[in-house]
């Protein structure tokens, strides 16, 4: 081949004086890095993917792992990467499938907004002693409230409530659906997200019946290829969400490969066993706003209007009318997808370069609910690419009323980041369907790592609530006064509607 | 047999399918709708096995999630019906809109006369118990079971001279069969669909759907039973493993 192969990602190495020859480093190695031959063990620098699951099990740190070992004639604008694409599609003539979300590195608005806190005029609150009042309530909200009085001189609510989902905390997780990760990833985030008082979403993938105990906890997701839903499945979840876009691919479908498609998951999705699982790009049933309110409608009707329905999409350019057509039809909270957003596998060039990202996505589009007087209706819920509790106090402080978490939660749970979920080789047992790589996640173990996440997560926005004079998050909710930009342009601020640092 | 008879004229659809759901908790076996005029998701998630006559023209989304019952409609029908419908049978005596069957993943659906665009798009099936069939008397536009996963579509094409003059006939299809009456000229498949012969085995497979189909319509089976079709399937399971490679 005239082309020959690219230099090895990795670089892979071991400490013959600090290893013990344990073979921890094989065992774990689902890529095949490590054999033994004879007395030794050989490596396989090529096949590393810095997973870093051997580096985590060896006993005795023997393991170290270089990033490029070898390195390309430096040039600013054909970077290692775009010359390795380019190499990729000369070989294949394919589109480039990759994994986890938006891998550029283009500057990240959360990490150049600033917090505030309070100082001499306006005492801060301390939260160990002062209730601080997280609790958030998703789901229509109705225009006004109308009260009756009865004959005995009570008071009685006439306006009839629309269903809410009540969160301990305004941190959820988001769609991943059983496929595309392993039934103990699903079994671990499912205990912790009921043990936080809080809720997880189902992804495209239908419900395994070992979730049934958590079902309440968790909310069924309707998307283009219909996997796995029926009315049973409907009326099992707290919640039901349409999903129309992916912050990670906008305007595509999905497709989970046949590989993935073993005799659980075939029976879950309710698909041939082996077979592709494909998501259309549209909803074949929605070609229109109008048409969307159908389904919205029709999902309420089977339901008999017990459930709360929510629309997620992806954030692109226009996300502001968009969400503020979703206002107006039935649904009860708009979802709002980052282009940070992850995924099991997207094509590269739709990852990296479409859509937005989610903090203007979330300021245009709580502005232009306030503009249309219909903000108070529905809730906004954010996702794509939140890392920590600054990046969860400053969606809130933009306009959000929860997030959703994807990444944060899998790395909770031993995830790497190394991006190689559409393999199903995931050494650390959660993108993969290989039962002796699933027993890896121990759902106990993995509900308390999840739970902690949150729970952390949880404290450290109380005390940031809290140092910023604030004990109940409906007053951080929008308060983009509590913001102050660093760094960031005049019109990215005059989006954000944030002042400058110093201003 | 316990039957129901309720009058729809001016109702709207929430509190029809209210009173469906409460003759169908009720015991009734048959439900007779008279003056139905637009209403939609007539039936949507309903259980069981009651019978339903609609007299009239349903809305959008008959039969939507339905998982048991039978809807037999005297007139014709809108947009989708037995979109994603579980298991049960709706039977139409008349034309339909657009996307009929979507996402059918059970039962069976009966159209006398035509349907619109994408009928049975993304049908699929699991095993055996869950294998979802479109019949269509008359013809169907573009892009006929699109996407399909799963199921059977046959299309016999009463008075035509053609079954089907449309494009795009099952565009990316990787699961289940389309049957049309006589020749499809290869310009109407789409990519990912190929063309091949009907034997007398699958015309022994296919004989009671369409003995059944021209019960429900009071026409004669016997001009049917050969193997002038076209059979049309997935040239692959796995339409799109060529389309992709990985970073």
């Amino acid at each position: 081949m005239t082309l020959g192969s690219v230099p090895p990602k990795f670089k892979v190495g071991i400490d013959c004086d600090q290893c013990m020859d344990c073979g921890r480093c094989i065992e774990n190695c689902s890529y095949g890095v490590y054999r033994r031959e004879g007395e030794k063990i050989l490596i396989e620098s090529r096949k590393c993917t810095a997973c870093l699951r051997c580096v985590a099990m060896c006993p005795r740190d023997a393991i170290t792992i270089t990033e490029k070992p070898v390195d390309y004639r430096y040039h600013p604008v054909w970077t290692r990467e775009i010359r390795e694409d380019i190499i990729n599609q000369a070989r294949s003539g394919k589109i480039i499938l990759s994994g986890m979300g938006n891998a550029r590195d283009l500057p990240i608005i959360y990490d150049q907004l600033l917090l505030d806190a309070c100082q001499v005029t306006n005492p801060s609150i301390d939260p160990l002693r002062e209730p601080m009042e997280l609790r958030t309530y998703l789901g229509k909200k109705p225009k006004k409230l109308q009260f009756r009085k009865t004959e005995s001189g009570d008071v009685e609510l006439e306006t009839k409530l629309a269903p809410n989902l009540k969160l301990d905390t305004p941190i959820m997780i988001g769609h991943m659906s059983f496929g595309a990760i392993s039934l103990n990833s699903h079994l671990s985030m499912a205990r912790a997200v009921k043990e936080t008082g809080t809720y997880m979403g189902t992804g495209e993938g239908g419900l395994n019946k070992a979730l049934y105990p958590y079902q309440d906890r968790l909310i069924v997701q309707v998307a283009s290829g219909r996997f796995g839903v029926n009315i049973d499945y409907l009326e099992r979840g707290a919640a039901i969400e349409i999903k129309i876009g992916q912050g990670a691919k906008p305007g595509i479908g999905g497709h989970l490969p046949g590989e993935k498609v073993d005799e659980a998951v075939s029976r879950t999705r309710m698909i041939p066993l082996g077979s592709d699982a494909i998501s259309p790009a549209p909803h074949h049933d929605i070609y229109s706003i109008e048409d969307l309110v159908q389904l919205i409608r029709s999902l309420k009707e089977a339901t008999e209007w017990k459930k709360p329905v929510f629309v997620k999409i992806a954030a692109v350019h226009n996300v502001a009318p968009i969400a503020a057509g979703i206002a107006r039809s039935s649904a009860d909270a708009v979802v709002i997808d980052g282009f940070r957003g992850g995924t099991g596998a997207a094509p590269k060039v739709f990852r990296d370069h479409v859509g937005i990202p989610i903090e203007v996505a979330i300021a245009s589009v709580d502005q232009k609910l306030r503009d249309q007087g219909v903000r108070n209706e529905i809730s906004i819920i954010a996702s794509g690419g939140i890392r920590s509790s600054a990046d969860l106090a400053k969606s809130i402080a933009l306009g959000a009323d929860a997030v959703y978490i994807g990444t944060a939660a899998l790395v909770s749970l031993g995830c790497r980041v190394c991006g190689n979920c559409y393999r199903n080789l995931c050494p650390w047992g959660i993108a993969t369907q290989q039962p002796e790589l699933v027993n890896r996640v121990d759902p106990e173990r993995g509900a308390i790592q999840v739970a902690n996440l949150i729970k952390s997560w949880t404290l450290e926005l109380s005390e940031l609530m809290g140092a910023a004079g604030i004990n109940s998050i409906e007053s951080l909710r929008g308060n983009r006064d509590r913001l102050r930009g660093y760094m960031l342009d005049e019109g990215t601020l005059k989006v954000l509607d944030v002042l400058p640092a110093g201003a | 047999m316990k039957t129901v008879r309720i009058d729809a004229k001016g109702m709207h659809y929430t509190p029809l399918n209210q009173k469906i759901r409460a003759a169908v908790a009720d015991g009734a076996e048959e439900i007779i709708l008279d003056n139905v005029l637009g209403q939609r998701f007539i039936g949507d998630g309903l259980r069981g096995n009651v019978r339903i006559i609609i007299n009239g023209v349903p809305g959008g989304d008959l039969g939507m999630f339905m998982s048991g019952p039978t809807c037999i409609v005297h007139g014709n029908a809108e947009h989708a019906p037995g979109n994603t419908m579980d298991s049960g049978m709706l039977v139409i005596n008349g034309s339909a809109g657009d996307a009929v069957a979507h996402s059918m993943r059970g039962g069976k659906v009966f159209v006398k006369n035509n349907i619109g665009y994408r009928g049975g798009i993304h049908m699929k099936q699991y095993e055996a118990e869950a294998r979802p069939v479109l019949v269509v008397g008359g013809t169907a536009h573009s892009f006929l079971g699109e996407y399909m996963a799963g199921g059977l579509v046959l299309v016999l094409g009463i008075d035509k001279e053609r079954a089907m003059t449309d494009r795009g006939i099952g565009s990316g299809i990787h699961g289940g069969e389309i049957v049309i009456r006589g020749e499809v000229d290869d310009y109407l498949l789409g990519v990912g669909a190929k063309k091949f012969e009907f034997t007398e085995s699958d015309l022994k497979r296919i004989s009671p759907i369409i003995k059944s189909f021209c019960e429900h319509f009071g026409l004669d089976p016997a001009k049917y039973m050969d193997t002038n079709y076209t059979r049309i399937a997935p040239a692959s399971s796995r339409p799109f493993a060529n389309k992709y490679v990985w970073e």
